[in-house]
């Protein structure tokens, strides 16, 4: 276990620190900042640790040939209806999807069947639509929805054409799942 | 209530993992433990980045500017506000309602909503450390100009 090196916090110090000089000089401002960045964190802290811990147990136990067949280059339409069910069916803002997009191209899901996931999960969540049904209305929620669920789908398609061979091997290189999962990792070999 | 279900999925995989082995499990949590550190110092500075913003400029604010005869400027403004901030939906969408009942157009509002949750400018550092530049690039523009054709859709099927 090894923690990630202090230079990648220089972001979050950086902001810290605008918060910090805004504080001093506009004592109500600040802190109403640091009251919503302090909001912000408590809801990480109650969302992340699951869905983690079950990122954790899908490398263990989910063996990668299972992904490769449900959602790799060759799972055809099933596995993209399968990867746009998976991000209906979620809950939870989208930074949390990266890291499971990651885990499901470092398990051999195809590019194409992520990107669906990433943008089923953005803008077509069940409960965000539930939501929007009730304050909005079904004739605005139920067009929106339509039409972003083909913009998805057009949208993963578009993209995926513009990776070349070469590029689609450096971000399958890149997830950090892969990098973590390599040393005797059982579901992997 | 989302929250309850997830922690019961979560505790429920925990304990079947458990029973059919431990050793695999423990492996198990330390992956998911190392994966978390891995990326804690994004997702910090994205979550500090949303207070700051969200703060010095408060979506609400920005409802008395996209009235219907706003036109184009009044989409440019809600894109460029959705597109920074990222709320969720539970926020959003009651935020939407207000702004439409205070005046706000059709297509101004579905701009503000489309690209609040899919076009996030604050969580692509978190984004480009999973997917590359070049994807987050081209997922977030994609989506905005989608979310320019979904509002242009909107603005004449709703009325």
């Amino acid at each position: 276990m090894k923690l990630p090196r202090a230079s990648r916090y220089c972001l979050f110090l950086a902001v810290l620190a605008v918060d910090l000089g805004i504080l001093a000089f506009r004592p109500e401002v600040g802190w109403a900042i640091l009251r919503t960045t302090a909001q912000n964190f408590y809801q990480m802290a109650r969302f992340l640790p699951p869905v983690f811990l079950v990122l954790g147990f899908l490398d263990v136990w989910v063996p990668r040939a299972t992904v490769v067949a449900a959602l790799g280059q060759r799972s055809g339409l099933n596995g993209m209806l399968l990867a746009f069910f998976l991000g209906f069916a979620a809950a939870g803002p989208l930074y949390a999807a990266f890291p499971i997009a990651s885990v499901m191209l470092a398990k051999g899901a195809s590019f194409f069947n992520v990107l669906v996931f990433l943008g089923a999960w953005s803008t077509l969540k069940l409960p965000m639509t539930l939501y929007e049904l009730s304050a909005l209305g079904p004739r605005f929620a139920l067009t929106r929805w339509g039409l972003n669920a083909i913009g998805i789908v057009a949208m993963a398609a578009f993209i995926t054409r513009l990776f070349s061979g070469r590029e689609m091997e450096n971000l399958y290189r890149r997830q950090p799942a892969v990098q973590a999962a390599r040393p005797g990792n059982p579901a992997r070999r | 209530m989302t929250y309850v279900a997830v922690y019961l999925a979560a505790a429920g995989i925990l304990v079947l993992s458990l029973r059919k082995d431990p050793a695999r499990t423990k492996q198990a949590a330390r992956k998911s433990l190392s994966a978390f550190l891995d990326i804690l110092p994004d997702f910090m500075a994205v979550l500090a980045l949303i207070g700051l913003v969200l703060t010095i400029l408060p979506p609400g604010s920005i409802s008395a500017m996209l009235g219907p005869a706003s036109g184009w400027a009044g989409m440019a403004l809600a894109s460029v506000v959705g597109s920074i901030t990222l709320i969720p939906g539970f926020v959003a969408f009651p935020l939407a309602k207000s702004l439409l009942d205070a005046g706000a157009g059709v297509a101004q509002t579905a701009m503000f909503v489309t690209t609040l949750m899919a076009v996030g400018t604050v969580t692509a550092p978190a984004e480009v450390k999973y997917l590359g530049r070049k994807a987050t690039l081209l997922r977030n523009g994609l989506a905005f100009a989608w979310a320019v054709v979904v509002a242009l859709v909107l603005g004449v099927v709703v009325r």
